[in-house]
Formats: structure tokens, sequence, C-alpha cells
């Protein structure tokens, strides 16, 4: 039995906006709220969502980049959120982040050396600087960097090259779990498959556990093993990837994937397509009950009551539908 | 197709240089593309392919340092003959332009109403309640809820998705002829992304408007397009109907931009990215410019570059060795 590395308990966001008028009240945002999930040693977890569903702000929540409102995270038995300041640097060395926009997470001014050595300053202070240099040569081969790149700048790299460098600086602590945050969204296609590859690579060879943040369905269908779908900063469903992504219980969950494009012509044109109408909702002014009633195509009076609770699929699939069997038995339902 | 009978749009010995300090780019390169009136063509490539340089030349959006050569020929007119001024009398009336960041399209001190009635002032001589009603009947047509509210707002007061189709709404106040959509949906999410490529279908279907879509996304082309052009380099590599495109690539490049992009309705190990790095545009490979990241490179490829040619009805590659022959024309299937 794998061991629970990371646990988050019902941990919540919210940023305080300020008012748009004069006198006028500050708005209360909820970017993440009630999120509850165990993270096993060496899965991959992808979190899937809209722009605005609050995944960037949970995978920097749980690293506590962005201090969680309320809930606890609990790494290796220990609550991360309850470390002070310096607990917490040094907790850091165990949990690491890959940013989106490669050239913009990256230092102009330092060269790639200086970039990939600075979290070692951090976690292993005592290292003599030969030994550090060695170990930033080190990562840089096994990112696929020539070790000749260590001492030129950010903007001589194509996006490609400037997320290896990225990557080799997300590792270089000997992390245990990476926040990977729409590591490949800014990436070509020929290129994202490279960096998902090293990837994917990195974490046999590492043992790596990571989260996986993405909008892009078929980019995480690729690397994770258990999925988390967010709306609204709610899991409304999460499960292994086959069953989500095979027979998704939510009705959001469905119109996502019958969204997602498929690049072959003849499936395109003969899918079923779930049409979701209009926009997300304001993650300031939510509505009552359910957050995807609004767009939900088999939303009821029942849906705007309560909060639907995360009901039980399987043994490890989750879904937060009131109606979910009902999803389940007809497809064609939620197609609407 | 019928893009050889009728075209409405055709680019010949089509060409778009760039001058800087760093060199010349030689950003497009003796295209040759004919697109029929009515027809949904795609332009797919990766960054620095040429794909939007091309249509922006077409609709002269270049930069100053650019330099066109060439003919642009649209109903029998020349295009990169016409001075500005005349230019004028073409876009915005017979092609209108998509382009991909809906915020910057738009004026954002300027309410949608007067931004959609400049248009019909400038382009059909409409004047006050006119104009309002027929920009009223428009912005009905793509789909925006509560049109009379919406017309009166500014455009940060819309959503991602609803700018969009102000944006279309825009380009179709004048009935084009062709409209070119460069990555138009590619800033949305994947369900609003539904509900655009949607719009333009019907759209197009209606009026018998040509569509250019550019785009990186080869699921989006796979659910849209009738023919698919492929471009690398500011060359055309391939093109044919998409469904042949699709399942039988006759160039190593399409075949393996396909095989390096992950499915969202399959189970898969890993992708197969493409090696090395896209060309530099100011110092091009010899030969053909795919060669040092081709598989089935010999030592023509590196030597003389392949001209685009026949080798299906209505297909073309720029391949020494197509995985298609022209003869027989049929598939080798040796990369399937």
């Amino acid at each position: 039995m794998p061991e629970t590395l990371l646990s988050v308990e019902n941990l919540s966001t919210v940023f305080t906006l300020p008012g748009r008028a004069l006198l006028a009240k500050s708005a209360r945002l909820t970017a993440v709220s009630d999120v509850s999930f165990c993270l096993e040693e060496g899965e991959t977890l992808g979190i899937v969502g809209e722009s605005g569903c609050g995944k960037s702000t949970l995978g920097r929540s749980i690293l506590r980049l962005i201090e969680p409102t309320e809930g606890r995270v609990v790494w290796q038995g220990r609550s991360l959120t309850a470390l002070s300041k310096t607990e917490m640097r040094k907790a850091r060395r165990d949990l690491s982040i890959i940013f989106q926009d490669p050239v913009a997470s990256l230092d102009p001014r330092m060269n790639v050396g200086q970039i990939i050595e600075e979290p070692l300053k951090i976690a292993e202070p005592k290292l003599l600087r030969g030994e550090r240099r060695k170990r930033v040569e080190r990562v840089m081969d096994e990112v696929g960097l020539a070790p000749e790149m260590i001492n030129r700048y950010p903007h001589e790299f194509s996006g490609g090259q400037a997320q290896r460098i990225g990557i080799a600086r997300a590792i270089v602590t000997e992390p245990k779990l990476i926040v990977c945050d729409e590591p490949v969204s800014a990436l070509d296609v020929s290129i994202q498959a490279q960096i998902v590859n090293l990837l994917k690579a990195l974490k046999e060879r590492m043992g790596l556990t990571l989260i996986f943040i993405s909008h892009d369905l078929s980019v995480v269908r690729l690397v994770s093993d258990r999925i988390l779908v967010l709306y609204l900063g709610r899991i409304v469903e999460i499960g292994p990837r086959q069953q989500v992504f095979q027979n998704p219980a939510h009705p959001y969950t469905q119109a996502l994937l019958s969204a997602a494009p498929i690049p072959d012509p003849v499936v395109a044109r003969s899918r079923e397509r779930t049409a979701l109408q209009g926009d997300p909702p304001s993650p300031i002014n939510p509505p009552s009950g359910c957050g995807f009633r609004t767009r939900c195509p088999i939303a009821r009076e029942d849906c705007a009551k309560d909060l639907p609770p995360l009901a039980k699929v399987d043994a490890d699939h989750q879904v937060a539908c009131l109606f979910w069997t009902e999803v389940r038995a007809d497809p064609a339902l939620a197609a609407g | 197709m019928n893009a050889t009978i009728e075209p409405l749009l055709t680019l010949s010995d089509y060409t778009v240089r760039f001058t800087t300090l760093d060199g010349t780019v030689n950003a497009v390169n003796g295209l040759d593309l004919a697109v029929a009136r009515g027809e949904t063509v795609a332009v797919v490539g990766e960054s620095g392919s040429g794909k939007s340089q091309t249509f922006n030349g077409v609709f002269g959006l270049l930069a100053r340092n650019a330099e066109t050569r060439g003919a642009v020929n649209f109903e029998g007119r020349d295009l990169l003959a016409m001075s500005s001024k005349e230019l004028d009398t073409v876009r915005g009336a017979d092609m209108a332009m998509v382009f991909q960041d809906p915020m910057t399209a738009l004026n954002p001190a300027m309410k949608i109403k007067h931004q959609l009635i400049e248009t019909l002032v400038i382009h059909k001589g409409l004047k006050g309640k006119a104009a309002e009603a027929e920009a009223l009947a428009i912005m009905k047509k793509v789909g925006i809820p509560e049109a009379e509210r919406r017309i009166n707002q500014y455009p940060h007061e819309l959503s991602g998705g609803m700018r969009q189709r102000v944006v279309i709404a825009m380009a179709l106040l004048c009935r084009p002829k062709l409209i070119v959509a460069d990555e138009p949906t590619t800033a949305l999410d994947v369900t609003i992304q539904a509900q655009i490529l949607d719009l333009f279908r019907d759209l197009t279907a209606d009026a018998g408007t040509a569509l250019i879509l550019i785009t990186h996304d080869l699921g989006v082309v796979a659910g849209i397009a009738d023919r698919v052009v492929v471009m690398y380099a500011g060359r055309i590599v391939e093109e044919g109907p998409v469904d042949e495109l699709f399942a039988r690539p006759a160039a190593p490049y399409t075949a393996a931009l396909l095989r390096s992009i992950p499915r969202v309705d399959r189970d898969a190990d890993a992708v197969q990215p493409i090696g090395g790095r896209p060309p530099d545009l100011i110092n091009l490979p010899r030969g053909c410019p795919f060669n040092p990241r081709c598989g089935f490179t010999k030592d023509k490829c590196r030597s003389e570059r392949p001209p685009l040619a026949d080798v299906a009805p209505g297909r073309r590659a720029a391949c020494w060795s197509p995985f298609i022959d022209a003869a027989a024309g049929t598939a080798e299937g040796q990369h399937a």
C-alpha cells in the first residue's frame, strides 16, 4: 500500500477585493472552496477546469505561495499550514513548482547556472560552490540542456528550452512533490510532447509525485493517474483517470470532455456533443446550491437549495451532483 | 474542391520578409494558395511557420520593416498593388479579420454600439437609427443574449467569449465574402471555444462565406475545416481535404505533428515528440526546411528544396519521398 504523502483538508482560499466605489463594501472572492483530497506517493493528480475555476490558486495554496484562508495541508504527517515562515522555507525543498510561462518565470538578469542553483542555496546552504555547480550540471543533463549553456541568459532560449530550465530549477533540490501549473500550455505542439515526455521520465526516475494543473484535457489524460475536476473553486468530480474520462459522472465533466477537440475529423463529426450555454458565474457572487446549475442541462429546483455533497460513485471515485445516477444511466440526458 | 475553378483569393509566389538588425527574416517564402468561395480552409502550423504573417500581409497589416512580393488576387483585384486607402474599401467590407485576443481588437473606451456602427457608416453609408438597428440585428445573429443591453456596454463589461462574439459580429457587418480568423478560440475556455466554433460553422453554412482559420490546434481543424493547409518555415508542406489529410498524411512533418498530440478520447502512455527545434528563419536550412528534424531525410533533402507537387487528386505535398505515391495515388502506409 503506497503511503499518503499529502493530504489537503477542507482547504479554502478567499481573496478580499477592494470595493468598486468609494465607501463601497469590499468583495470576497472565494477562489478555492472546501477542497479535500489525498495524494499517494508516486502518483500524478491532474487538476482540470476552466479559467477562473481556482486550479492555479489551489496549487499555490497547497505550497503556501498563496496563504490559504481555511483548512489544512498535511505533508508526511506534518501540518504545513501550521509552520512558521522559516520552517516552511525548509520544507520547500521537498515541494516544488513549475510555471506556465517559462520565459517570464526566469529572472532575465540571472544566467542559467544562477537560476538553477538558487533553490539549492536555500535548501542546502552548507553545500560548497563546486559541489553546487556539479549538481546544477547534473540536472541540466537530466533535462536535456547542454552544460555549455550554463552561462547563458533566459532571453537566448526558445520557449521549450526555457521550460527545461524551469524544470531543472524545480528538481535541483530533489523534491518529492512538484506542482506543475500549466507547464506546456505556452509551448508549440511538437515541443509540448517533448516536455510532457521529459516530465514523465523524470517522474519515473526520481519517484516524483506530481500535481498537474491544466486546462488541456488531452494532456491531463496522458500524464495523470487520477483526475480532479474543479468548478467555481469546488471539486465537482474526483476519481481514477479511466473512470473520469470513460465514464464521467458529473454533467460538467461530461460537457468538458465533449467540448474538447479531437484531432480526427471522422470522430469529430460523429460524436455527441454537450453544448454548454453561457459563461461560468462570477466567483464573487456564486449561485446558491450547486455552482454549476446555471449552465447545467439537467438542473432542477433541488439544485438551487443546498450544496451537493461529494457522493461515492466507486471506491475511489466521487461526484458532487444530486442526480449523478441519472447522468450515468443516460449520458444523452446531459447532452440536452 | 473547386478551388481551381473559381478561386476567391489567390496567393501566387507570395513572399514576406522582415529586415531586422540580426538579418533578414524569411517569414513567408513563395507561397501558392487558392481559396474557393464558401469553403473553410484551416491553415495549420507552429509558431514561426508564417501562418499569421501570410494573412497579415493580405490585409496590409504588416510591420513597417516588412517587404512583400508576389501577387494577392481577391476577386480579380491585386491587393498588393493597392494603396492603403484603396485597401480600406476591401478590408472590413468584402473581407474581414478576427483576431485571437478580442480585448485588443476592440476599443476599450468605446461602447460596443459605436464600434459596430462605425463600420456601417464607413462601408455602407448607413446613419443613425438604421445603423443601430443593423448593429443590433448582427449582435443577435451571433448569439449574444440581451443584445439590447449589451450593445450599450463597454468591452470590459463582457466575458471573453462574449467579446469574441462581438468581434465576429463586427467582421460580419458588411456580409464579407471572406473571413480570416487568426487563432480565434485560443484564448477561450474549451466550452466557450465549442460555442464559437459552432457559430463559425453556422455562419459560413448560412451565408456561404469563405473562412480561413489560422490555428495551431489540430483538434479545432478536424472539427471545422473542409481543407487543410500545413505550413512550415513559411512554406506549404502539405494541403488536402481534411479527412484524407488526417487519415493519410503525405508529408513527414504532417505525420509527425499528428503523432505528437495526445488525444482526449484515448489512453496512451506517451506521445512522439518531433525532435529538434523549429527552423531559424534568418538562416533557413538548405534543401527541405524540415530535413534536420525529419526521420526520412536523404541526401537530396539536404541539397534541394522539394516543390509543392500533386500527390493525389486535390492533394499536394512538398517532399521528395511523400508517403503517398503520386503515380498510384495510394498510401504506402509505412508511417501509420
